[in-house]
């Protein structure tokens, strides 16, 4: 029995280095090659050794997907290409693509400039891993080799971010990597068609959430900016140099032109100043607003946010500052947050998820007494918490999965408890299977996959057009031969598959004496055999041919007069091998005799 | 299979493919030449042109005088410009299911067929087609409507008129059914019946028909067509570039295997050599300028505008030219500029790794930073101010009848100083020109058509081996320019099918099979038997179920049980229902070991064998039977004995083979 089987290596019932190994017809396919934010030792890359122990991962993998450009999803792409060895195609989109290798290498430096890492890879790693990569459009569909296929669906998030399918002859699987079902300031929401595949795996991030509107947050969180500016304080946001920046920029960028303010919003890192030039760049993969006014207006040059400097942490006076990174695990964020920590008047707003074991899920979690390199520091600057991570909520998450009508779903990129709700959730209200595997562990669906052949055009058509006549009420049946040559499967009819292959027919035809007492003269006979069967056989073409023989379907019957005994009438039944069963029950319906003539 | 040819125009096709059940138009060309017939729409009142003389028949009638204008020799209609409209008798359009564009200059007709036709279907075209095929658009309605012209002509359509008319006029095909400009309504109506497809996208049509663009390599977004099914496969090849310039590079692996390929959109100047036409426009424009004089590039807003750009980006500084101001005026102008910087995902692999950097893909950015090119959306304004001479200007139409290039033609005409480069092929300079005669300026014909040439073409037909090639006439002879050069039309064998404008072909080819998908349950009950060494044969009985174009064989429904039951059984009861087909059989008896298993395993002992003229006849003497077996048949001939008949039928069953 064919099956498709799935294993996290990552983010089975957890949210960090997403990485899963699916097994469909045949072919393998791992979806993302992330790091989790929250390990420093050998946990924050997926266990490779898992698919093989010994051999090439390029002889078991037919070819290595990547969602998006988030460190979670690609951050251990090059220790997997590079490290480990892998020499197949790597699929990501354009912008993916070009953004990826960019925080990679901002994420490289922080491990080894910055913490000293060892055995780290290197910046040549993630170009020659980078030269693996072949870019993708949106659902343009791309032959990995003559059987496996792939499409990439928008998925908005962030910019470049897309949906897979994998599809192998009739079976498929839908992997949606992070999505966001309503469209943000900057992005669209994410699209798919009913696709029917065999498994949906998606993230389940916000799966026990159900978000108020988005206007009531944005007008929130920038009343909370509003307020901290106004009494002198400073706002601290950390966020991913790529996405939520985005978004809450234009947010700020407006609300401060709108109530002309003046105090300085900065943005970190010369990092973000390039990454406004990528979506400058790629305007197609944004929302419809800013695509259509692009050109009177680019929504990514902003004239109220400005670089910071480092000096300016400890400026006196209100300011705003994005900092990376976003959970506050490391780099500038984390810096200006030990600076500012210690004043009630300031304020810290984490937009997004904080994975388990940063400083940003403490904070998050109520812990206002931190230990930092050994210090103690007592958090007395005001922490908010504002979902701006564009990820489906429970809505969006059961929303996709109607519009995609999997046979079954797979949840992973979510915390179990949540995952467990969801789950019923959706085997509830849908009526699908869910299945919610933790690392390492492996689902198996089995599949019945329907076989493809070629039907000759005449054959079907004359079925065709007997299917629509008005007493085919009761199912038809098709008759014909399939010719298996190599791998070319032909259904045709049987006369033309002999004729194909040189053969002659062999008719087998029976006639059978039948005995029947009647005096009277055979065509009599004849015509009393005629309105028997005729009663008894509805259903089928009985006729009394003008010779005086007699026809059902195509079985003959005649009736003959043997000269010996004039009381006895033979009737001679005679039908091919075809006509097997309705030729045996006439001659045992006979041989009971006829019924007495009404006379 | 049939194809409707609803345009004459080789470059601008309008094609109808009627394909299993779906009817799809490929492409919708707007052929524009027919303005080359109408005076030019100036900006500004010019004297000269409102000053022509009317047109007078030779016996003096001048009755024509008003729409009729004579410049140097030429006759033209003193009226809006109008369009020659693709065919709309030859089928009706309203049963189109769908359109497919191929490259943004192919399109220019959609709105006469999607509003004014009946049309209801889906166009289907990339993202920077319809951008650009839009601003296309909007510079062309832009252009004929800021000039209202109070004069409407059509006294001269008149059949028996335009035969009095001097040539071209007299020999202008189909004038009745040219029409004005569509309004910028209508072009908004037409665009939002488009839906936006990608590179190798499969786009399933009503489940029977399967169609795929294919980077073409010509322009931004411009795209071959596969139109497939899973047994027929034709190839639609338009508008075709294999020079690396700034579009992603042809697809043409893909195109393989088609039974048909329609080829149209070869280039309209075979005998230039593109690399060699920018060398010449570069040269010109530095010659022109060193002396003091102006260059005019009558140019369409986007597509080669930007190779030249980019060409003289890298040319003016050794030329030592970088003070001479560029300009770039068009309505669509900055939209252009603009849009041409994000659709990196569309563009060659040079300038797609630029965009990784991130940097614009196009030097023009730099050109605008650093103010050597400007760009307006008319003469009227900003530009008035800023305009320095001598400068070069990129302006449109290329056909010189309307737009901002009519205000240049009538300003610089007078001075030989100046120079007008022609790189558009579209339209015949010399024609372009004549409205303006006597003209002191330098012409210079530099036209750059990357499309493919008859080399390329004889190459990928070659590469891709279809068929059948389809093709305009006008490729199937040399040039009527240059009838000697055999070099300059398709050559092909079987021979390429033909086409004019209105004309219906029959394609060459016949369907024989259709996809059909068996279920497991039912794949799995079959048993395959080998009948000659790496063929098996495998009888199916099943049960058809089609739904949207697509066929699934389920397994028979079982025979319903017996009802077992206090009811009284009726011998209709027994009657065989559902008719179970038997195999056929093939193969012969072998009457002596036939006869043998009969003594042996059976105990006859009263056999009698007798030859006969075909085969022979067996006898069991006691039981009253007979066998006739001859090489193709077989006749039991027996007593109503079921007993015995099934015994005989199944020996000779296991001497056959079933099917």
């Amino acid at each position: 029995m064919p099956e498709i089987r799935v294993t996290p290596l990552g983010a089975g019932q957890d949210v960090g280095r997403s990485c899963i190994l699916v097994s469909i017809a045949g072919k393998n396919v791992m979806l993302d090659c992330g790091m989790h934010m929250g390990f420093n030792d050998d946990r924050r890359f997926p266990d490779f050794s898992y698919i093989t122990q010994n051999g090439r991962l390029t002889d078991f993998l037919d070819c290595v997907i990547i969602s998006h450009f988030h460190l979670d999803h690609c951050g251990a792409l090059p220790y997997f290409s590079e490290m480990v060895g892998y020499d197949g195609p790597i699929y990501m989109t354009h912008p993916t693509q070009a953004i990826c290798p960019i925080l990679l290498e901002d994420y490289r430096k922080i491990a080894v400039d910055k913490k000293g890492e060892a055995n780290f890879f290197t910046s040549q790693m993630i170009k020659d891993c980078m030269k693996k990569v072949v870019a993708v459009h949106l659902h343009q569909t791309v032959q990995v080799d003559d059987e496996l296929e792939i499409k990439a669906y928008y998925a908005g998030h962030v910019l470049g971010a897309a949906m897979f399918q994998i599809k192998v002859g009739s079976e498929s699987v839908v992997y949606t990597g992070d999505y966001n079902m309503t469209p943000d300031r900057h992005l669209g929401a994410a699209w798919i068609d009913k696709c029917r595949p065999n498994l949906l795996i998606t993230e389940s991030t916000y799966a026990t959430t159900i978000r108020d509107s988005k206007r009531c947050r944005e007008r929130d969180f920038l009343k909370k900016v509003h307020e901290t500016v106004e009494r002198g304080g400073k706002v601290l946001i950390p966020v991913f140099a790529l996405g939520r920046a985005q978004e809450l920029c234009i947010l700020l960028e407006t609300f401060w032109e709108r109530m002309n303010l003046k105090v300085p919003i900065y943005f970190s890192t010369g990092l973000t100043e390039k990454a406004n030039h990528y979506y400058k760049l790629f305007i197609p993969w944004t929302n419809q607003k800013i695509r259509k006014t692009f050109v009177q207006r680019n929504m990514f040059e902003f004239k109220h946010i400005k670089a910071f400097d480092r000096a300016f942490a400890d400026n006196p006076g209100p300011m705003v500052v994005f900092a990376t990174p976003g959970m506050l695990h490391a780099g500038q964020s984390l810096q200006i947050f030990r600076k500012w920590a210690g004043n009630e008047k300031n304020m810290v707003i984490m937009p997004g998820y904080c994975v388990q074991g940063t400083v940003g899920h403490k904070i998050l979690s109520g812990q206002r007494k931190l230990e930092m390199e050994g210090r103690q520091l007592e958090v007395k600057m005001q922490v908010e918490y504002m979902s701006f991570s564009a990820h489906a909520d429970a809505k969006g998450i059961m929303q996709l999965v109607g519009q995609a009508e999997p046979e079954s779903v797979l949840l992973v990129h979510g915390e179990a408890k949540k995952m467990e709700f969801l789950k019923q959730k959706i085997e509830q209200e849908l009526r699908v299977n869910c299945y919610m595997p933790a690392n390492g562990e492996t689902v198996t669906l089995p599949t019945s996959p329907s076989i493809p052949v070629g039907i000759s055009l005449g054959l079907l058509k004359r079925e065709m057009a007997q299917g629509l006549l008005p007493e085919a009420k009761k199912p038809r049946l098709l008759h014909g031969t399939l010719i298996m040559k190599d791998s070319n499967f032909r259904l045709v009819s049987s006369e033309q598959a002999l004729k194909e292959l040189g053969l002659a027919e062999h008719q087998l035809r029976f006639t059978c004496r039948v005995h029947l007492h009647d005096t009277r003269k055979e065509q009599e006979t004849a015509l009393r055999v005629y309105s028997h069967l005729k009663s008894v056989l509805k259903d089928h073409c009985v006729q009394h041919l003008p010779d005086g023989s007699v026809t059902v379907e195509s079985v003959l019957l005649q009736a003959a007069a043997p000269s010996e005994d004039p009381g006895t009438k033979v009737l001679l039944v005679s039908w091919t091998y075809q006509d097997e069963e309705l030729g045996s029950f006439l001659t045992s319906l006979l041989k009971k005799g006829l019924p007495q003539a009404p006379s | 299979m049939k194809l409707y040819c609803l345009s004459g125009h080789p470059t601008l096709p309008c094609n109808v493919l009627k394909f299993k059940s779906t009817t799809i138009m490929l492409d919708c060309g707007l052929d524009m030449t027919s303005t080359l017939n109408f005076l030019p729409l100036p900006l500004v009142q010019s004297p000269r042109l409102s000053n022509l003389p009317g047109w007078s028949l030779k016996d003096g009638n001048a009755f024509l005088d008003k729409e009729l204008k004579e410049c140097s020799g030429h006759v033209f209609v003193d009226s809006v410009p109008e369009f020659c409209l693709p065919e709309t008798e030859l089928i009706d359009l309203s049963t189109v299911d769908v359109i497919l564009i191929s490259n943004y200059h192919c399109m220019m007709a959609l709105p006469y067929i999607t509003e004014h036709t009946g049309f209801t279907g889906t166009v289907y075209a990339t993202e920077p087609t319809v951008q650009i095929g839009r601003l296309l658009m909007e510079e062309l309605v832009n252009f004929i409507e800021r000039v209202p012209k109070a004069q409407s002509a059509s006294l001269w359509k008149n059949k028996d008129i335009q035969r009095l008319l001097p040539s071209p006029l007299k020999d202008a095909v189909e004038v009745s059914t040219w029409r004005r400009c569509y309004t910028m309504q209508e072009v908004n109506s037409a665009l939002s019946k488009i839906q936006l497809v990608g590179y190798s996208q499969k786009i399933e049509l009503f489940g029977a028909v399967q169609v795929t663009p294919l980077s073409s390599g010509y322009a931004l977004g411009s795209s071959n067509w596969i139109i497939q099914s899973h047994y027929e496969k034709v190839s639609y090849v338009s508008g075709s570039s294999l020079l690396t310039t700034h579009p992603q590079p042809m697809d043409q692996a893909s195109l393989k295997n088609s039974d048909v390929l329609v080829l149209t959109g070869l280039t309209q100047i075979p005998t230039a050599n593109p690399d060699g036409m920018v060398g010449e426009f570069c040269s010109n424009l530095a010659l022109t300028v060193r002396n003091g004089g102006n260059v005019l590039v009558p140019c369409y807003p986007s597509g080669v505008i930007y190779d030249l750009l980019e060409c003289l980006y890298q040319y003016i500084d050794s030329a030592g030219l970088s003070s001479v101001p560029l300009y770039f005026i068009s309505p669509v102008a900055n939209s252009s500029l603009e849009f041409s910087q994000i659709f990196a995902e569309w563009l060659c692999h040079n300038k797609q790794s630029k965009v990784y950097l991130p940097e614009p893909p196009f030097p023009h950015a730099e050109l605008i930073q650093t103010n050597k090119l400007k760009h307006y959306p008319s003469i009227h304004g900003d530009f008035s101010n800023d305009f320095r001479q001598p400068c070069v200007v990129f302006t449109g139409h290329p056909s010189l009848r309307f737009g901002d290039v009519v205000h240049f033609m009538e300003l610089w005409g007078k001075s030989s100083l100046n120079t007008v480069i022609f790189t558009e092929p579209d339209f015949s300079y010399l024609e372009a020109l004549a409205p303006y005669q006597p003209l002191a300026m330098k012409c210079i014909y530099c036209p750059i058509d990357t499309r493919l040439n008859f080399i390329q073409v004889s190459k990928l037909l070659k590469e891709v081996q279809p068929l059948h090639v389809v093709c305009p006439e006008q490729y199937t002879q040399p040039p009527p320019a240059q009838s000697h050069r055999m070099d300059l039309m398709i050559d092909c064998q079987p021979p390429a099918m033909s086409y004019r404008r209105a004309e219906v072909l029959a394609l060459p080819f016949k369907r024989r099979y259709e996809k059909i998908e068996i279920m497991p349950e039912l794949a799995d009950s079959l048993v395959p038997m080998e009948i000659k060494p790496g063929i098996s044969l495998a009888t199916v009985s099943a049960v058809l179920h089609t739904k949207d174009n697509k066929h699934l064989l389920q397994p028979p429904p079982r025979p319903a049980q017996p009802t077992s039951g206090k009811k009284r059984k009726r011998v209709s009861d027994d009657v065989p229902d559902c008719k179970v087909l038997k195999p056929l059989l093939s193969g012969s008896i072998p009457v002596e070991q036939f006869v043998q298993t009969l003594e042996k395993q059976h105990g006859f002992s009263d056999i009698k064998v007798e030859d006969t003229a075909k085969g022979h006849i067996v006898l069991l003497q006691e039981a009253e039977t007979l066998i006739q077996i001859e090489e193709d048949s077989t006749h039991i001939i027996c007593d109503n004995d079921e007993m015995l008949r099934v015994r005989l039928r199944d020996l000779v069953l296991k001497f056959l083979q079933k099917f």
